[in-house]
């Protein structure tokens, strides 16, 4: 009998996929002609990268074993996704149930970018097939930050697809799948922030190890701190800015309601934002204190680390503070924006500009290397489309009846 | 170290390696002692006979010493040449160093690398095991000494560098490039031993040395000493890298990670069940 309702399930499937299948949306729009040769080019270059080897697409060397892949890809790319952790800490933690219209987007952007950037990684690995090593003990390095990370990477994408199946539950109809799956959401929101705390700061412990080969200005034991502090507004400006182009591109997705508290939302994440850009401001003053910093500034580096520190973090804090206060949003975009320049530029210098920077010999990324990077982030938005138009990520999941009897978390907070 | 020397220590290691915990820490220090190689720059003529000796038992580059002017300019170690002697023009006229693997006795690539492929052995080389790399380059990133070799070239690239031919020293015979130092510049043993060598010849020759012996503290002791005439930043080596031993660096972080990993979740719950308490109609469960 069992049997039966399953082989019924898989016969009403098949045909609601492969309609999902088909594009929903115009086909010939301008950012489907510009990513697709790209896509298609990245496709390509892997190929000869993978044939080849590394040094045939890119331009790492001895000297500069990370590059753009690493240091944009994975060390960037996960500080942006920090949004999904400081949103459900929020949601789920605290209960602040505003802002629970956005989770399901913040946590699916948050997925999809690690799959997509920390899966650059993979890329970036000399001999990929030894990857399942660190996870079936051929060693386990217990002593390697790396192999932290990479754990933690591994078990957060886990947590976060569990945090989001519930929107696959409710997009192919499977009403009891769609319990199970919400009663699991705390436990793992509770798991993927922890293990958010130790991956994000463990993506800057990456580099205590590489004390004589960084800037001595970027350079501080508590770099672990600062990419922690750091990811909390990356991510929330990342929501800023990204929940202000979904909600223009799929503004069909948006009903009245959600759009109108929208911008309150924007305010409150812009305030939370100012904060924690406070404390890391004001952890990098103690830190340049502390140790005497006044005698680097000079040169460039003096001038590039002020440009850093003053102009992407403390402008772009007063600029929320003030934004906010007055209720500006256009200014709390530009925070937003300049944000995350300052956190682009801070990974990038700490992983690639300033790393051996006494070197004739600097980095700079190959036009391969930069159309692979453009591959990763237009494959990322085309499934995060691809999953926005077919599941209710933006519009509330209203079609499903019988919500109230589900009980699938009678402690969560209704969705406003 | 002599044949008998090395099996007495090989025995003992494997002894220590069958035996329990107990039994390894009773073994006498001196069967533990890690190995090294000193070497005495003043006794170096740059004739490369080391740099041949090591390509050869390796299977890489051999250069031509006699022909190539590979010593006018300063190199590096590299994928296919595992140890350089550079000449440095110096106030105590040209002095030549060789530069390859330090062995440090704490290495950061071992500490970085994940699969325990960078491996420091009971012997005391720092070797590259194959089946484990996963290519990541982190050793790279990490190494003081910017020591290991990536192939860029390759589809199945490799990182490359000095082993202090930890084959050789299974079958107790000394590194090739000792054996083929022809005037006695680089020495073979244990470290101990190493170091009264070192300090008897600064103690019977004080004019001719500086009175500093690199890689007996520098980032925590390394399995390669150098003596020289001049001091050492003249020699291209960096005197930067501090006494911490490198994986020192990432030891308290990794600490950490344990509280975290189970002290976070327990304070996220209470502070959602904190939360809770606020709601008007939202108390009744429990």
């Amino acid at each position: 009998m069992a049997e039966g309702r399953v082989m019924a399930e898989v016969r009403r499937l098949g045909p609601f996929l492969a309609a999902e299948m088909r594009p929903k949306g115009p086909v010939l729009t301008p950012f489907n002609l510009i990513s697709i040769p790209i896509i298609l080019l990245g496709l390509g270059i892997l190929v000869v990268r993978f044939t080849k080897g590394l040094g045939s697409v890119t331009n790492l060397s001895q000297e500069s074993p990370w590059g753009l892949w690493i240091g944009f890809d994975v060390i960037t790319g996960v500080a942006f996704a920090g949004g999904a952790y400081v949103i459900t800490f929020a949601v789920y933690v605290m209960r602040l149930e505003k802002y629970k219209p956005i989770v399901r987007a913040t946590v699916l952007n948050g997925l999809l970018a690690y799959v997509f950037y920390a899966g650059a990684l993979t890329l970036d690995l000399g001999r990929p097939w030894n990857i399942i090593n660190p996870i079936i003990g051929n060693d386990f390095g217990y002593n390697s930050v790396l192999f932290l990370v990479s754990w933690h990477f591994m078990l957060y994408m886990f947590a976060e697809l569990i945090e989001f199946s519930p929107a696959v539950a409710e997009w192919l109809g499977a009403k009891r799948a769609r319990r199970i799956l919400s009663g699991m959401t705390v436990g793992a929101v509770i798991f993927g922030i922890t293990l958010s705390t130790l991956h994000q700061s463990g993506l800057g412990a990456l580099y205590l190890m590489a004390k004589p080969k960084i800037h001595p200005l970027w350079y501080t034991e508590f770099i672990p701190i600062l990419f922690l502090v750091s990811s909390i507004f990356a991510g929330l400006s990342m929501i800023i800015l990204e929940g202000t182009i979904s909600h223009r591109v799929f503004s069909a997705q948006v009903d009245e309601k959600r759009h109108a508290g929208f911008e309150d939302m924007l305010f409150g994440l812009g305030k939370g934002a100012a904060i924690a850009m406070f404390v890391y401001y004001f952890f990098h003053a103690l830190v340049f204190v502390h140790d005497h910093r006044w005698r680097l500034i000079e040169g460039f580096w003096g001038a590039w680390y002020l440009l850093e520190i003053i102009g992407l973090v403390l402008v772009p804090c007063f600029l929320f503070a003030y934004g906010v206060r007055n209720r500006r949003i256009g200014i709390v975009r530009t925070a937003a924006i300049l944000a995350l320049l300052g956190i682009l530029m801070n990974r990038l210098n700490i992983s690639v500009i300033t790393f051996n920077w006494y070197s004739p010999h600097h980095y700079y990324p190959t036009w391969q290397e930069i159309v692979v990077t453009l591959m990763v982030i237009f494959s990322e938005i085309w499934v995060f489309r691809w999953i926005v138009l077919r599941m209710p990520v933006l519009r509330a999941a209203h079609e499903l009846p019988s919500r109230g009897t589900l009980g699938t978390s009678r402690r969560e907070p209704v969705p406003g | 170290m002599n044949r008998r020397g090395f099996l007495k220590l090989s025995g003992a290691a494997g002894a220590a390696a069958a035996g329990c915990r107990r039994a390894a820490a009773e073994l006498p220090e001196s069967a533990q002692e890690f190995t090294g190689v000193l070497v005495d720059t003043t006794r170096c003529i740059g004739c490369r006979s080391c740099e041949v000796a090591c390509s050869l038992e390796h299977g890489n580059f051999v250069p031509n010493p006699e022909n190539d002017d590979a010593l006018e300019s300063v190199r590096d170690t590299s994928e296919t040449q595992w140890t350089v002697v550079n000449r440095h023009r110096t106030s105590k006229g040209d002095v030549y160093v060789k530069k390859q693997c330090m062995h440090c006795w704490q290495p950061a690539c071992a500490a970085a690398c994940l699969t325990n492929a960078m491996y420091k052995t009971r012997q005391g080389p720092v070797i590259w095991r194959s089946d484990k790399c996963m290519g990541c380059r982190f050793c790279m990133v990490s190494c003081p000494f910017d020591i290991p070799k990536f192939e860029y070239d390759s589809w199945n690239p490799r990182l490359q560098k000095c082993t202090l031919c930890f084959e050789r020293l299974q079958e107790g015979r000394k590194p090739a490039c000792v054996e083929a130092c022809p005037t006695d510049a680089l020495m073979f043993g244990p470290k101990r031993q190493l170091m009264e060598i070192a300090r008897i010849r600064i103690y019977n020759h004080p004019d001719d040395y500086v009175h500093q012996i690199y890689g007996e503290h520098e980032v925590g002791g390394t399995g390669w000493l150098y003596l020289a005439a001049v001091p050492f930043e003249e020699l291209g080596f960096r005197t930067d890298l501090g006494t911490t031993p490198y994986p020192e660096y990432t030891r308290d972080f990794l600490y950490g990670v344990p509280l975290v990993l189970f002290g976070l979740p327990a304070l996220l719950l209470g502070l959602r069940l904190m939360a809770d308490g606020t709601g008007e109609g939202e108390a009744h469960d429990g």
